[in-house]
Parts: C-alpha cells; sequence; structure tokens
C-alpha cells in the first residue's frame, strides 16, 4: 500500500507564487509566518503526517471507534498520535499567543492542515472541532471562560467538539429543542444531540462540549438559540476537575466512512452549562465561524483528492496489464495507457486547482482579518464570503470524484478494501454533508452571496478576471493561449449565469436556486482555472528565467492545460443547466416521480 | 560539558538517487535535502545528554554551501543551543571536514564531538576517525549505546562479530550507528524558538584550513541493473553453479 508524501513543492508553490506568503507575513502579527519558518514548519509537519498519522489511517478505518457503557475506545494507535500532537504542540498553531499559541496565519495553518487530513481524515478532525470550539469561546466567551478552557484547548490538553444537530433539527436549526434551565450562575441544559465529531473518545481528560439550546422564554425559531460551554467534567477554579458533568454518550454511529472518528450521540441530562455571550444569539456567533468551519470542510475536499490521487498513480506505475497502444510489445504499466492517464490528470490537475483556491481563499481570510487598510479589509471580507461556500462545495464535490477516479484506476481491486482507495471514497463521502450539504452552499451563494448584493462582489470578481486575460494575452505560449480560450468561455457562462440568477431570484427565487448547484461548481471550476492559469503564467516565467525546478515548471503548464481542456470546457454545460434548466427541474408534480 | 555535533546536507533518504548526466556526480538540483539521518541520532543523543543533565551545552556545526544552514535550524528546532556553519562552495572531502571540525574544536573546547558515522550520501565512513587522529583523541565508533561519567564514555559499538563495549577518555569521538536511539519529531514551539537561536558562520581561510580536495573523482555511474534470477532444480546444481559461473567457491 502506497504511502502519503506531502506534496511540498505545489503546496510552495502555491504558498508563495499564488497566496502571497510573504505579504501575509507583512500583516501586523504575522510577522513570524516567513517563508523560512514556513518552509521549517511544513518540513516537519510533512514527517508528522507521513510517519506517525498516516500509517494508522488504515487500520483505524478497518478497525473503527469501539463504544462501551459510555465510553469509547478509538483504534489502536490513535491515542498515541494524538498524545504526541499535543507534544509537539501543532494543536496551537493558529491560536492567539495569548492563550499559548504561535498566532501563525490561516495560510501557515492551511497547508499543515491538508497534510494530516491527506493524512488521515479520521484523526484530523478531532483537532479541527477543538479549534473550531476555541474559535467560538476566543470570540465571544467570557474573560472567566476563556481563562478556564483556552489555554487547555490550545495545548490539545481537552478537546472541543459543536453541538448543534438533534434528531429532528439538521440542516433546520431553527427545529431544535434542546432546553437550557437558567440557575444561579449556570444553566442546566437537558436533550438529545447527535452527529457530534469526537464527543466522546479516549485521549484526553476532559472534553469541551458548545451546546446550542433553548432557555425558557427564547423566542421560536432561529432567534431563540443560545450558546453554552458543557464540560464533560466540571472545573474547579484552580484548573483541576470536579465532578462528571451530565453529559453522556450514549452510542457512536455506524458509518459509510470516517470510521475511527466516533461520532456521538450525546444525552444531556441536567448537565452543567455556561452561557458563552449572550442569550438568544448562539445561532448569530455560529455563523462568525461559519466561514472557518466550512472552509476546513473544504480543505478537507483538496486534501482527499490528493491523497487518492498518490495511491491511483503508485498502482498505475505498479500494475502491468495490457501493450503498449504504440509500442506494442510486453505488457506495460496502465499508466502508459491514455484512459488511465487521463483519470491520472483529472485527479492531478482538480487536485492542484483546489489546493491553489482554498489557499488563495486562506490568505484572504487573513488579508480580511490583518490588513492595515479599512476598505482592502471589507472588500476582501465580501470576496471571502463569495469564496468560502464555492471552497466547501466545490471543493468536496471535486473531492468524492477524484476518490472515485482513484477506484475506477483501481479497477477490480479498488473495489477491494486491501488497496486502501476504496476508504478515500467512502471518507470523502461525508464532506458535501456536514458543515452544510453542497446545496446549502449553493444557496447560500446564490442567495445571501450574490441576490442579495446585486452580484456586486462577483461582479467585481469577473472583472478582475477579464483584466488577468490582458496578461494572459502577452503569453507566447500555446497551452496558455489554449487555457486562455477556455478561462474566457468559462467568464462568459459564469456572467451570463449571474445575471440570470439576478433577473430571477426577486421574484420567482426557485427559479434561481433549482440552478444553485451546477452554478457553484461552475464557479469552482472558473476560479480553479483562473488560479491554474497564474499558476502557468508563474511557470512560464520562470522556465524563461532558468529559475526554480523546470520539471515541475513545465508540469504545471501541461496541467494547467489538461484543466482547461477537460474541465473548464464543463463550464459553458453548467450555463446551460442554470439558464434553460430551470424549468424542467421544478416540472413534475409529485405524483409523477415515480413511473410504477 | 560541552558537545560538538556535526551535521551534514545530504540527499533526503526517500529520494532516489540520481547520477548527473555527465556522470560527475549525484543530481542535487531541486531535490528534497535533509540532515544525515546518523547525524541526526548523534543530535538526539547529545540533547539527551543535555537533558540528563551530562552535557551543559550542545553546538551544532555545518561545513558546506549557504544552505547547509536550513540544516543547521532543524538541528536547532530539535534542540541544539548554537550553531556554527562552515562556509564553503568547494567540494569538502571527508579530510577537509575533520580538519575544519579540528579548528572549529580548538575554538570551542568541547568534551565530546558526537557525529554520525557516515553520511548516507558517499557513505565514506571517515570524517570522525579521521578526526579524532588529529586530535588526538581517544575514538569510539559505531555506538549503540552511550554512558558518560567521570571524565570517561562508556560506549556499546555495534561490531561485525556482535557487541563490544570500551571505556574511553574524554575529550573523545563518538560515531552513532543507527540503533543507538531514536530521534524525536520537532516540535512547533521549537521550529518557532530556533529562529532566534544564535548561528554564526565561519570561514575556512579564517580556520587556517586548506579544504582543497586530495581525491579525484573520474566517474560516477548508476549500479548496474540486477538479472533476473534462475531456479536451480537441486543442490548439487547450485553448487556447481556457484564453483564453475560464479567461481565464488
Amino acid at each position: 500500500m502506497s504511502a502519503y508524501v506531502a506534496p511540498l513543492k505545489d503546496i510552495r508553490f502555491v504558498l508563495n507564487e499564488l497566496a502571497g506568503l510573504a505579504q501575509i507575513a507583512k500583516f501586523p502579527g504575522y510577522e513570524e509566518a516567513t517563508p523560512d519558518t514556513t518552509d521549517a514548519i511544513l518540513e516537519e509537519a510533512s514527517k508528522f503526517a507521513s510517519e506517525v498519522l498516516d500509517p494508522l489511517n488504515y487500520s483505524g478505518d478497518q478497525e473503527g471507534s469501539k463504544w462501551d457503557q459510555g465510553a469509547v475506545t478509538t483504534p489502536k494507535g490513535f491515542k498515541d498520535a494524538y498524545r504526541r500532537y499535543v507534544e509537539g504542540g501543532w494543536g496551537a498553531l493558529p491560536v492567539a499567543a495569548e492563550w499559548g499559541g504561535q498566532g501563525l496565519p490561516r495560510l501557515v495553518a492551511t497547508p499543515v492542515e491538508e497534510m494530516w487530513c491527506s493524512a488521515n481524515m479520521s484523526f484530523s478532525l478531532c483537532p479541527m472541532l477543538t479549534q473550531g470550539a476555541l474559535h467560538a469561546l476566543e470570540l465571544r466567551g467570557s474573560a472567566e471562560l476563556q481563562k478556564t478552557f483556552l489555554p487547555k484547548m490550545a495545548s490539545g490538553e481537552w478537546t472541543g467538539t459543536m453541538n448543534l444537530t438533534e434528531p429532528q433539527a439538521g440542516s433546520d436549526l431553527a427545529l431544535l429543542r434542546t432546553r437550557a434551565e437558567p440557575k444561579g450562575d449556570h444553566y442546566l441544559i437537558s436533550g438529545q444531540k447527535i452527529f457530534i465529531t469526537f464527543g466522546e473518545h479516549d485521549y484526553t481528560e476532559n472534553i469541551v462540549h458548545l451546546v446550542l439550546a433553548r432557555t425558557p422564554d427564547a423566542p421560536e425559531g432561529v432567534k431563540g438559540i443560545s450558546l453554552f460551554v458543557v464540560p464533560k467534567y466540571l472545573v474547579h477554579a484552580d484548573g483541576s476537575l470536579g465532578a462528571r458533568n451530565g453529559a453522556k454518550c450514549v452510542s457512536i454511529e455506524h458509518k459509510l466512512g470516517i470510521h475511527a472518528s466516533p461520532t456521538a450521540v450525546m444525552a444531556f441530562e441536567e448537565a452543567i452549562g455556561y452561557l458563552v455571550g449572550e442569550e438568544n444569539r448562539g445561532l448569530e456567533y455560529m455563523f462568525i465561524m461559519m466561514n472557518a468551519a466550512r472552509f476546513a470542510v473544504g480543505l478537507e475536499g483538496v486534501a482527499i483528492a490528493e491523497r487518492a490521487f498518490q495511491r491511483a498513480l503508485a498502482y498505475a506505475k505498479d500494475r502491468v496489464q495490457g501493450r503498449d497502444l504504440a509500442a506494442g510489445g510486453k505488457a506495460v504499466p496502465i499508466i502508459r495507457h491514455p484512459d488511465v492517464r487521463r483519470m491520472l490528470m483529472l485527479m492531478k490537475s482538480q487536485a492542484e486547482a483546489m489546493r491553489a483556491l482554498a489557499y488563495v481563499t486562506a490568505a484572504a481570510l487573513d488579508t480580511a482579518q490583518r490588513h492595515p487598510d479599512r476598505g482592502v479589509r471589507q472588500q476582501t471580507q465580501a470576496l471571502v464570503d463569495l469564496l468560502v461556500p464555492v471552497v466547501k462545495g466545490w471543493c468536496t464535490e471535486t473531492g468524492i470524484e477524484v476518490a472515485s477516479l482513484g477506484v475506477q484506476v483501481h479497477g477490480g481491486m479498488g473495489f477491494i478494501e486491501e488497496t486502501g482507495a476504496a476508504q478515500h471514497y467512502r471518507d470523502a463521502r461525508i464532506t458535501t454533508i456536514y458543515e452544510g450539504t453542497t446545496g446549502i452552499q449553493a444557496n447560500d451563494l446564490v442567495g445571501r452571496k450574490i441576490a442579495r448584493e446585486g452580484g456586486a462582489t462577483a461582479k467585481a470578481l469577473l472583472e478582475e478576471l477579464r483584466t488577468f486575460d490582458g496578461e494572459l494575452a502577452k503569453s507566447a505560449s500555446a497551452d496558455i493561449q489554449a487555457l486562455r480560450a477556455a478561462l474566457a468561455k468559462g467568464v462568459k457562462a459564469v456572467a451570463e449565469s449571474v445575471d440570470f440568477i439576478l433577473a430571477h431570484a426577486g421574484k420567482d427565487p426557485r427559479v434561481a436556486f433549482a440552478g444553485a448547484v451546477p452554478f457553484l461548481k461552475m464557479m469552482g471550476i472558473v476560479c480553479g482555472g483562473w488560479q491554474m492559469a497564474r499558476a502557468a503564467l508563474v511557470a512560464e516565467r520562470k522556465l524563461a528565467a532558468q529559475e526554480g525546478d523546470a520539471s515541475f515548471c513545465s508540469a504545471k503548464i501541461a496541467t494547467a492545460r489538461f484543466f482547461g481542456d477537460h474541465v473548464l470546457s464543463q463550464a459553458a454545460g453548467l450555463r446551460d443547466a442554470v439558464v434553460n434548466g430551470s424549468g424542467a427541474v421544478m416540472a413534475l408534480s409529485e405524483e409523477q416521480f415515480l413511473a410504477a | 560539558m560541552k558537545v560538538l555535533v556535526p551535521v551534514k546536507r545530504v540527499v533526503d533518504y526517500n529520494v532516489k538517487v540520481r547520477v548527473k548526466a555527465d556522470g560527475t556526480g549525484v543530481e542535487t538540483a531541486n531535490v528534497k535535502m535533509s540532515m544525515n539521518p546518523f547525524d541526526e541520532i548523534a543530535l538526539e543523543e547529545a540533547i539527551r545528554l543535555r537533558e540528563a543533565g551530562v552535557a551543559t551545552e550542545v553546538v551544532a556545526v555545518s561545513c558546506g554551501v549557504p544552505a547547509c544552514q536550513e540544516t543547521l535550524r532543524t538541528a536547532l528546532a530539535i534542540g541544539a543551543d548554537r550553531a556554527i556553519l562552515v562556509a564553503s562552495d568547494a567540494e569538502l572531502q571527508p579530510l577537509a571536514v575533520a580538519k575544519l571540525l579540528k579548528a572549529v574544536c580548538a575554538k570551542e573546547n568541547p568534551q565530546l564531538v558526537i557525529l554520525g558515522k557516515q553520511a548516507i550520501d558517499d557513505d565514506a565512513n571517515q570524517t570522525g576517525q579521521m578526526l579524532a587522529a588529529l586530535l588526538g583523541w581517544a575514538q569510539a565508533t559505531f555506538a549503540s549505546k552511550v554512558q558518560v561519567a567521570e571524565g570517561r564514555a562508556q560506549v556499546t559499538r555495534e561490531v561485525d562479530g556482535g557487541l563490544d563495549t570500551i571505556s574511553v577518555k574524554l575529550p573523545a569521538v563518538i560515531t552513532t550507528d543507527l540503533r543507538l536511539n531514536e530521534p524525536r519529531y520537532v516540535t512547533l514551539p521549537n521550529i518557532m524558538k530556533a529562529k532566534k537561536k544564535p548561528l554564526e558562520t565561519l570561514q575556512p581561510d579564517a580556520l587556517g584550513v586548506d579544504v582543497a580536495p586530495r581525491l579525484k573523482t573520474l566517474k560516477v555511474t548508476e549500479p548496474p541493473k540486477r538479472q533476473a534470477g534462475v531456479k536451480v532444480p537441486d543442490a548439487r546444481t547450485l553448487v556447481e553453479k556457484l564453483r564453475n559461473e560464479a567461481k565464488v567457491i
């Protein structure tokens, strides 16, 4: 079984040439994130990912987490790996220095998180959720809550969870019922929560649950939801652990993938909880963190695509089957066959395009936070808001597609668990569902991010792409010119779709929303193509200047060209689905669906 | 007690080494470079001695091109207290490195030099021994266990016949074998701290060392591809083939 090797050459290229790491490192508080230091961090993180996390990925999937009498045992080796993760100080990477973190930018955390997830997606979820819970407390927790919980969560000594979903309240949190009765300086939380990632485990002595619940006199719907901290063990004033709180894991789910990650059903029985921020503003706080959380899941799509690609590549070089179409003779490794090549190129080019878009978005997240100019911050924030549903929706949908291609490259062996190809496909499958399904992302994109502001940010982005066309026009490379033509068609498709959405969102939103997912995919493809074109221009310049790695640069140009012909070309078809196809989406009566 | 740990920048052990098209050496352009794994073990041992209170300071030293600074930063992130780069763009052969290290020892006065028994690029296995000879110090090579007490080091060495335990008087040179320890993973806080630790650069001229190569490389080639094996029907045929074809018995 092939081992994970972090694609450090591509990661560095994207960080430095496309996402502008040097620029981010100039922002106040990010001075430590110099290219040298970032390089050292990437090297060591890649070692940890390959040597500690990757070897547990397959066994973790086979063994799975186990529940017994309220306790959860993670698969063999996971607890030890987590201990080493904590010793390495990795959990504190993006956390503010105030809480014992390194305060590094999102752009540096992003490749590191990609590596954790490529090596072992199940493992990476616990740190990710801890990061989310920590972030919520950092933004809205009282000074006392912060002092009690943040340092231990930053170090990773305690982990965090997010308790949102209930059996009747999934995508629609307005329906949630968990109660919070005020009692002195705290609340008593009662209710059931499901799908709680790492809601119970054997890694740490304490778990910090963030729980959405309603106070007795709260208004109906989403405006009556409050956010609470509910630790598994209560914490004394001196930081030592007290009594076991009434937050119990009553079972864990049997799932399609991410078997090593325990997905808990949590029963809260008058559990002591502390209010975060103000009553009834819980969902609003969740929304503040939503960009970071959705971005993190989008990155999982990138990570799984990379891992599935590497595994398929290793197999395609090794598996001998069929003769070379041109040369004939003896049977050859299947990588020599054009269709296998096509699949590998689809995997590689999309993984690279997604990585580029994700990292550029991470840089935008940092810029929106730390740029000294308020105007730039606001403008970049609007871009982030537009791109995050695209990164989440497109990278996860494509991650599944790439993992599916990975199975296909393996042929029959891909359908057999031993090769590990199937695991990536199963693991990837959750990414388009949790943290808002692709449908939710697409509705967010079409409704909140485009229609609500009259398409201002989307149009500004289109304008930037048209300006960029001028740069592409200067290139003498035939590959880049082909890519330029494909990108121009993609830009046209997006522009026409945006106009269509704006024309219909007001008077008949169903028409606009029927094409929301095809539109989201088109945005992903065109933005990904834009980044690949930028990459190709940089590679062309480096080749001309005889600077850097010539083999990497020529591969980058060829890969970008492939993306233009095979992926960007889909944008025009998706435009037709958006503009012409919405009528048919809603045409059938509910009775007409089944032709039995 | 000060411990000096020489570290060499080599092609990463995961990289498949390729010979340059013109046969003058091994391709290193755009190839991942790392600290020689045996040196990493040496550094780990030195840091453990410091953590045990036996050593007081660990100084990492590397001889070579400016990029060796990256290797030294790694050494600092693993836990060395400071680092010295002896900067040279010339090809440095084991004898030249041993002379440079001798000069550094004269400046630093370490009680112990711990280094890898060999580097995985040229596998020369010479620098430690040459350094000990030039310094006139005791040497304990191929260490799989090191204990330092009362001005002596007791070293278990891996030799062909098994294990050989010797006691050497300090100052001494120890070269490390694979099983001496398992190097730690670098922690994020230590990566961040490494930036602020001192890294000094010295010039071979200033150390009074002539680094000119004494050996000339005529040609570097890839090893011949292995031929496919044959199955022999019985032991008699095997012996016959070993005697008459392979001519080894």
